[in-house]
């Protein structure tokens, strides 16, 4: 391992404290004065942790792909590239079922990212300014979150229904189509999966949202304000860019839990109809701990990685910072 | 719900009565939605409360009639398939523990990141927060080999220990540690105390607004993890409460009472949690964003 990189400066420790104290000082101020081991002591436990269960993992997870993995059998021979290979080869029985698994969670991911991005902050300004009971509002959009996947699932597959639930008893009042099989067949499981999930999580986007909006200073309204700015030219051009750093963070976690998207679908579809609602998760999973077809498994979710760093990386480019970097805020 | 009143606005008089207006008309479509969003959730909870003919009954109605505790005392009643009060105790011990676990390792692991300077420092910290953006799926397979080998299939330590390595945690911890004023430590320093004792009696106790937030972060996403648990605890009397409602799901297909009944035991600690604590946890969670 390379110390070179240990020698580079992060960029969220050098805008701290910036005139605090005058050169030369700075760097010793509590730092010094203590043994080599102390803070490898204090490092220890979480170390310890970090690599059983995250580094060697990691690396592991490479060693089991490379192989025929059934965790039931004592022979695990080495397969090279196989696993990988029969992923990318039509004829093979992992390429049908692992590639329709990739496009049930491309499917989810591109219809609820865009919705998951644009509702909360649509929530968030108009919570931005303060008014008699914000806060109380702002814990009812966000509790649905602290519920988890397991409760919102088996809640909605009730409300969702077809018979007796309360989706189609209010559509029906409605004068709508009231029979719809909302969790049995598509297109209606993918707007049930997409919207019960955008009821789930629009809180957590719009809490942090919230908290980037409440960043913005309030000059900047004004200014534009006096420059005759409308408010759709102030949200272009003071809340999107001071958004921005936001914006990007928001947009690469929402991506990676949409790709990452499992319980919705166990629970309430059981993948289904057939396997369309089955995603790459899912998939992979039941690949390899339900069928304990482990090589393959670890193969699928290397192939899903690069996928998601792929596009994390996109999203990074697309929003990098082309001005100098701003100061932290503490 | 709220109240429509409105505070006097701090703009200039003209635009005060427009404001006034366009407060109103916030509220309104704020209120809409908010009433939209918490109705599932007393929906789930009225459900509980009905008999099992009154649970499935067409047109559906928010009243239970009449209000039963059938279905929680035939969940909680002991002998069944599905244990639901012994999930309860399970998750409980996981999420405590996996909590305690996070908050001591993490802010051991974010204090030195913070305040020493030695060599491969920033190797650490780089790595640590690099993780963060790995997914979790290329975790899975191989840490359940690793939790087999170690014995931990089907035991409570299977969810309280692998996920107590929280990269979140040790970044989260460490932006807090490095906003702190440092004489005080520096003053502990010149009395001649060691970093240990630093670290314990003058770093935590300033620390206790986010060790606070991080515990509940991390016994929230303990409480509520879901594909983990569903795959490695496979005994009914082992299981937490997500993995459990999705037993119960496939015992009790429309036995919608049941599951509902199950998921309010399985989000009665949770939502107290959070009426309790919201502040915590939403200035946890929007902090995150904010220096993400």
């Amino acid at each position: 391992m390379s110390t070179k990189v240990g020698e580079r400066v992060l960029p969220t420790g050098r805008a701290r404290r910036p005139s605090a104290s005058e050169p030369g000082t700075r760097k010793n101020r509590g730092t010094q004065q203590q043994g080599k081991a102390t803070p490898w002591l204090f490092l220890a436990p979480y170390l310890l942790l970090f690599g059983s269960f995250v580094i060697i993992p990691a690396v592991l997870g490479v060693w089991i792909s490379l192989h025929s993995w059934d965790y039931t059998l004592p022979n695990k021979p080495f397969v090279g590239l196989d696993n990988y290979i029969a992923l990318f080869s039509p004829g093979s029985t992992v390429f049908g079922p692992f590639w329709g698994s990739m496009r049930a969670t491309g499917i989810f991911t591109v219809l609820s990212v865009p919705l998951l991005l644009i509702v909360p902050l649509a929530v968030a300004l108009l919570m931005s300014r303060k008014f008699p009971g914000r806060d109380f509002l702002r814990a009812i959009y966000f509790a649905p979150y602290v519920l988890g996947v397991a409760v919102i699932s088996v809640l909605w597959r009730y409300l969702l229904d077809n018979n007796i639930g309360l989706v189609n008893h209010y559509l029906g009042l409605l004068g709508l189509p009231d029979d719809t099989a909302w969790t049995t067949s598509t297109p209606a499981a993918w707007v049930a999966l997409v919207g019960v999930t955008v009821w789930w999580t629009l809180g957590f986007n719009a809490v942090i949202y919230l908290a980037g909006l409440q960043d913005i200073p309030i000059e900047l309204y004004e200014a534009a304000r006096v420059d005759g700015a409308g408010p759709w030219m102030q949200f272009l051009n003071v809340t999107l860019p001071g958004l921005k750093p936001i914006l990007s963070f928001i947009t690469i976690i929402t991506l990676l839990a949409s790709a990452n998207m499992f319980g919705q679908s166990y629970l309430m579809t059981q993948g289904g109809p057939g396997r369309e609602t089955r995603t790459a998760i899912y998939q992979i999973a039941d690949t390899g701990l339900r069928n304990f077809q482990m090589g393959s498994a670890a193969a699928m979710s290397y192939v899903l990685t690069i996928f998601l760093m792929a596009i994390s990386a996109f999203v990074f480019y697309i929003f990098r910072e082309k001005q100098p970097k701003k100061e932290v805020r503490s | 719900m709220s109240t429509l009143t409105t505070t006097p606005s701090v703009g200039s008089r003209a635009r005060r009565a427009r404001g006034r207006s366009s407060t109103i008309a916030r509220v309104v479509v704020l209120g809409a939605i908010a009433i939209a969003f918490i109705s599932p959730i007393v929906f789930m909870i009225v459900t509980s409360l009905k008999t099992r003919s009154d649970a499935t009954a067409v047109p559906p109605s928010w009243i239970p009639n009449p209000v039963s505790l059938q279905a929680f005392a035939s969940i909680l009643a002991p002998g069944t398939a599905t244990p639901v009060l012994q999930w309860f105790a399970n998750s409980m011990v996981a999420a405590a523990l996996n909590a305690t676990l996070v908050v001591i390792t993490a802010s051991l692991a974010a204090y030195p990141l913070a305040r020493m300077q030695f060599r491969g420092k920033n190797f650490v910290f780089v790595i640590i927060v690099a993780t963060l953006l790995v997914p979790p799926v290329i975790l899975v397979i191989p840490n359940y080999l690793i939790v087999s080998e170690l014995g931990w299939l089907n035991s409570l330590a299977a969810i309280i220990i692998p996920t107590a390595a929280s990269a979140f945690g040790v970044f989260f911890m460490r932006q807090f540690f490095v906003g702190l004023p440092i004489e005080l430590e520096e003053a502990a320093r010149l009395d001649g105390a060691n970093r240990f004792v630093i670290f314990m009696q003058v770093v935590l106790p300033l620390a206790k607004p986010a060790l606070a937030t991080l515990a509940l972060l991390a016994f929230l996403g303990n409480w509520n993890d879901f594909l983990w648990p569903v795959y490695v605890l496979f005994s009914p009397e082992v299981q937490t409460l997500p993995a459990g409602l999705s037993t119960l799901q496939s015992a009790n297909a429309v036995r919608y009472d049941l599951l509902m009944a199950g998921a309010v035991v399985a989000s009665v600690p949770v939502l107290a949690l959070f009426i309790f604590l919201q502040r915590f946890i939403i200035e946890g969670v929007s902090r995150s964003g904010v220096k993400g």
